[in-house]
């Protein structure tokens, strides 16, 4: 055999590697790493464990792909290769334990930091100021945002306080879906019949890109919003003024908003009281009554996830709200 | 009366798509020339004695491979459609509904349609040779196992013509896989489908597990088996644990879609996390079911090519044992988002990772087998080197995705999606890829062309990178999977464009190896050796292709790499004790009931799809009068007279 194919690949490896770059200079023209631009400290958070797994991974990965190049081009077979051929040497205690032990210490590092993180997580945001909350319903196929404390409603279209965290309760009706606003943080499920809650904080006023992450059918795909954080007085401001001249969200109202179909961002001054827990109820909210966590801010009735696990609404059973 | 029958057709078959009658017409004028061919040359019995009743498990593990490359073209075409429809924004060349089809039949498919079969079709090909066996434990199961395989498959894929395609994802989550949301029959063909053929698996795992513990020549200690069959029966036990579970939880989506239960609804008290936890409870040992086996191709492969023993052999064993053990407590790592709480996701972000460490033990072992050896760039050796980079940084993506907090952003996104194809392809694919190469002589008896084996090895890899490294980048985007468009306002397009054009790079790989198998048949170099590779383990000891009954006398083994050190002994002048004398050799009989009895699970299945169930209950009192008959078979085996046996093997040069 000769040299050729060996060079060949260390040819294509660096060819590749250029692309990849190429692709991300191109990109970064054009696209905007959301994911990696955090706004708020969730988001951050996030953002940090992303590049120390990262990093901690590519301490593993380089010297591997730099020790198989090596290895290719020292042992190929060609006429005249001088480097040593040992056919029978197959064991080593010193080295297997090596490599037993790297692999053991990169996932304790990383363990570590995942665990702390993701209790850290399941609290609400660091700040004095207190939470508003904002309820959250995914329908076929647009998003519904209830304000229990300021009684308006919206569709696709989101707004907070800037610095203020916000507590979301998601539910759905419809099949699940998945809330999604990278810039603040990362997503979680809205089903049908539960009250899950998600904490995202916007440092700053600014317009974030959101989404459904999670296929729900047809029109899936057109499931954006916008966040909209702004300045506490600002974010009062427009309160009283949706009071004021949008219209009211009836009862038929929310039968017509639940039928399958797309939808333009819309404003609602009021909605119908108790709107988010009879939604919750009528999926089979109501074999989860005895979840309920007492003390919990907001209206949500007994659906509502309990607080202790913050991020995440259950208990137990990995994704099982009851008992 | 007319009317009705228009309605009737135009509900049982699919329409209004010109896509869709491009390929009714693709079908039947296929399925023309098949039955014109067959019965030109008179082969209907050829092919009906031969092949379709055969309990060999040689042909058996052939008949797996070119069913399973006919479901690579068709996952690969369905792969290719959604590159074409995402290559841009805003384009309409597909639908929503059919993108959502696709993309649906695409990940089933290729998983449970390519990727299981071509795993099958190795262990049926390798197995009883490697181990020194004649057949495996249960040859007549072992062809049922493929029928069903095969009639599942077919159902499945009946369904883009007749009724329409399952659309809810290849995981058909509830509830958006119930009635209520996918009313049509799409999803009764996914989970029939999905269960005809899962049996045959559960089969095949069983089938396999006893051949290897029982069937191993004498004196081949499981510590010196080859690890290509310890991988097999490390996935034989994860298949015979994992897949009672797939069959549990479709069995209840059929209730609750069929019945009317609530099993995965919360409006009766049933929930829709049971079905999410059941299917991954599955789901997530499934794909190391897929990818254990590819270890053991690479370790082969590595071993033989580096001419060098394996390094670390009893470590290779021990995290291959470890991976299919941690493989059945990672699976909430799927949803961590789904709401569990921080103690339950920080168990699995943790275990998950752990899966990691004996992965990276066995890269290193791969790397210093080939340490001090001497390696040949043959074909196999090739997509084993580009699997190794490939794999660690896949794997180094799935190490990102383990960490619970970062995963609420990776979730759903395209970086999910590269990760996943990263190491299915690099991993799964690559390593299904190697392993034909490297057996294709033992099967067919001449080598698959080199030079278009490189141009496609070349095409296959720098397309799988500019196809799936931008994805990474569009997931860092909030590109969600499964959107079936989108707009120019978040600057995606670029990166997808780029996308696009590799998966089409990848397409002509696969043309090249159909050239490439199509002209090897004819020109390419004939294995007369038997040994084409200089290999090390018993399946190079005997002809290719491996005769009938594969050894003619059954061979003791005393060590690791037993066909090797046979070779090194003759080298050294001593000639391995005299053969034993032939004996007549043992053999199953060819047996109808298998496919027969497939069929019927076809019929009763396609009966439970569009609810008839006149049709559904003929089909199984089908099934039943088959295993009945098959009771009463008394007459199931033969032997080879030695005659026989000495002719074949002077046929191929070796004298006894």
């Amino acid at each position: 055999m000769n040299l050729k194919p060996a060079r060949k690949f260390l040819k294509a490896a660096c060819a590749a590697f250029a692309l990849c770059l190429a692709v991300f200079a191109l990109s970064g023209c054009s696209g905007k790493f959301v994911v990696l631009d955090p706004q708020g400290p969730v988001a951050a958070t996030q953002q940090r464990l992303i590049v120390l797994s990262a990093v901690l991974c590519a301490i593993v990965i380089i010297p591997v792909l730099a020790i198989l190049v090596f290895i290719v081009w020292r042992y190929r077979d060609k006429p005249g290769n001088k480097a040593p051929y040992t056919p029978d040497w197959h064991d080593s205690k010193l080295l297997e334990t090596i490599w037993w032990g790297i692999p053991i210490i990169i996932i304790g590092i990383l363990g570590t930091y995942t665990a702390r993180d993701t209790f850290a997580l399941a609290k609400p945001p660091v700040s004095d100021t207190t939470p508003i909350t904002v309820q959250v319903t995914s329908l076929d196929w647009k998003w519904l945002f209830t304000y229990p404390d300021q009684h308006i409603a919206t569709v696709n279209y989101v707004q907070i306080p800037a610095g203020v965290p916000v507590r979301f309760q998601l539910t759905s009706d419809a099949p699940m879906n998945s809330f999604w606003v990278p810039q603040l943080g990362g997503q979680e499920y809205t089903m049908p019949g539960m009250a899950m809650q998600l904490w995202l904080q916007a440092d700053k006023p600014g317009v974030y890109y959101g989404t459904g992450a999670n296929f729900s059918g047809k029109d899936f795909a057109h499931m954006r919003f916008d966040v909209e954080a702004k300045p506490q007085a600002e974010f009062n401001q427009w309160v009283s003024s949706v009071k004021q001249t949008a219209p009211a969200l009836t009862k038929s109202g929310y039968e017509q908003l639940v039928q399958p179909g797309t939808s333009e961002k819309t404003l609602y001054s009021s909605y119908p009281d108790g709107l988010f827990d009879d939604i919750v109820n009528k999926n089979g909210g109501m074999y989860m009554h005895h979840s309920s966590a007492p003390g919990e801010p907001g209206e949500s009735s007994g659906t509502s996830a309990t607080g202790a696990t913050g991020t995440s609404g259950m208990t137990d059973m990995p994704g099982m709200n009851h008992h | 009366m007319l009317t009705k029958l228009k309605d009737f057709a135009s509900t049982f078959f699919v329409t209004g798509d010109p896509l869709i009658y491009g390929a009714d017409v693709a079908i039947v004028l296929t399925t023309i020339a098949i039955v014109f061919v067959l019965t030109y040359f008179k082969k209907w019995t050829w092919l009906w004695k031969e092949w379709l009743t055969s309990v060999d498990h040689k042909k058996i593990g052939i008949m797996y491979l070119i069913a399973s490359l006919l479901m690579l073209f068709r996952g690969g075409v369905d792969a290719l459609l959604m590159r074409t429809q995402l290559a841009l924004p805003n384009i309409q060349f597909l639908q929503a509904d059919h993108y959502n089809e696709i993309f649906t039949t695409h990940g089933t498919i290729m998983i449970l349609f390519m990727a299981m079969p071509m795993m099958f079709a190795l262990f049926n090909i390798v197995v009883p040779l490697q181990l020194g066996a004649r057949d495996v434990a249960y040859p007549f199961l072992n062809a049922l196992s493929f029928w069903l395989f095969f009639f599942g498959a077919m159902l499945f894929n009946l369904s883009f013509v007749i009724g329409g395609s399952p659309d809810a994802g290849w995981l058909s989550y509830p509830p958006l896989s119930e009635m209520s949301h996918s009313p049509g029959v799409g999803e009764n063909f996914y989970i029939w489908g999905i269960q005809i053929s899962g049996i045959g698996s559960l089969a095949t795992g069983i089938n396999f597990l006893v051949t290897i513990l029982k069937m191993r020549a004498p004196g081949m200690k499981l510590m010196n088996m080859p690890l290509f069959s310890w991988s097999v029966l490390s996935t034989s036990v994860m298949i015979i644990f994992a897949f009672p579970i797939l069959t549990i939880t479709l069995a209840l989506l059929f209730v609750d879609r069929f019945l009317g239960a609530h099993f995965f609804t919360m409006t009766a008290g049933g929930n829709p996390m049971m079905y999410v936890n059941l299917i991954w409870m599955w789901g997530h040992p499934e794909v190391y079911i897929v990818v254990i086996p590819a270890f053991g191709i690479y370790s082969e492969i590595v071993s033989t090519f580096s001419k060098k023993k394996i390094f670390g052999y009893k470590s290779m064993v021990f995290s291959m044992m470890i991976i299919s053990v941690l493989s059945f407590f990672t699976w909430v790592h799927h949803f961590f988002t789904m709401g569990a709480g921080a103690d339950v996701n920080t168990f699995f972000a943790i275990s998950t990772m752990a899966i990691g460490i004996p992965t990276g033990v066995k890269i290193f072992n791969w790397l210093f087998t080939m340490f001090r050896g001497r390696i040949q760039l043959k074909q196999p050796m090739l997509w084993t080197l580009a699997f190794i980079p490939c794999f660690v940084v896949g794997g180094a993506t799935g190490v990102m995705l383990a960490v619970a907090p970062a995963d609420y952003q990776y979730h759903n996104s395209y970086f999910l999606i590269a990760h996943f194809h990263q190491v299915l392809i690099g991993g799964v694919v690559f390593g299904y890829l190697a392993g034909i190469y490297y057996w294709w002589p033992k099967m067919f008896g001449f080598k698959l062309d080199e030079k278009l084996g490189k141009w496609a090895f070349w095409t296959w890899n720098i397309g799988f990178y500019v196809c799936f490294m931008p994805q990474y980048a569009l997931g860092f985007m909030g590109m969600t999977r499964r959107v079936y468009t989108y707009g120019w306002d978040m600057g995606w397009a670029p990166l997808n464009l780029v996308s696009s054009i590799g998966a089409f790079l990848m397409g002509i790989g696969f043309i090249f190896q159909v050239w490439q198998i199509s002209y090897s048949i004819k020109y390419g170099e004939r294995d007369t050796t038997g040994d084409p590779w200089n290999a090390r383990t018993l399946e190079w000891s005997i002809p290719s292709p491996a005769p009938m009954y594969n050894f003619a006398t059954v061979p003791h083994v005393s060590e690791q790499d037993a066909w090797w050190a046979e070779k090194q002994a003759r080298e050294a002048g001593k000639r391995a004790a005299a053969a034993p004398a032939l004996e007549p050799i043992h053999m199953p009989k060819n047996s109808g009931i298998p496919i027969i009895m497939a069929a019927f699970w076809f019929v009763a299945g396609f009966g439970f799809v569009f609810s008839w169930i006149w049709m559904a209950v003929a089909g199984l009192l089908g099934v039943a009068a088959c295993l009945l008959a098959r009771s009463f078979q008394y007459d199931t085996d033969y032997y080879i007279p030695v005659d026989e046996i000495k002719r074949t093997e002077a046929s191929f040069g070796r004298g006894i």
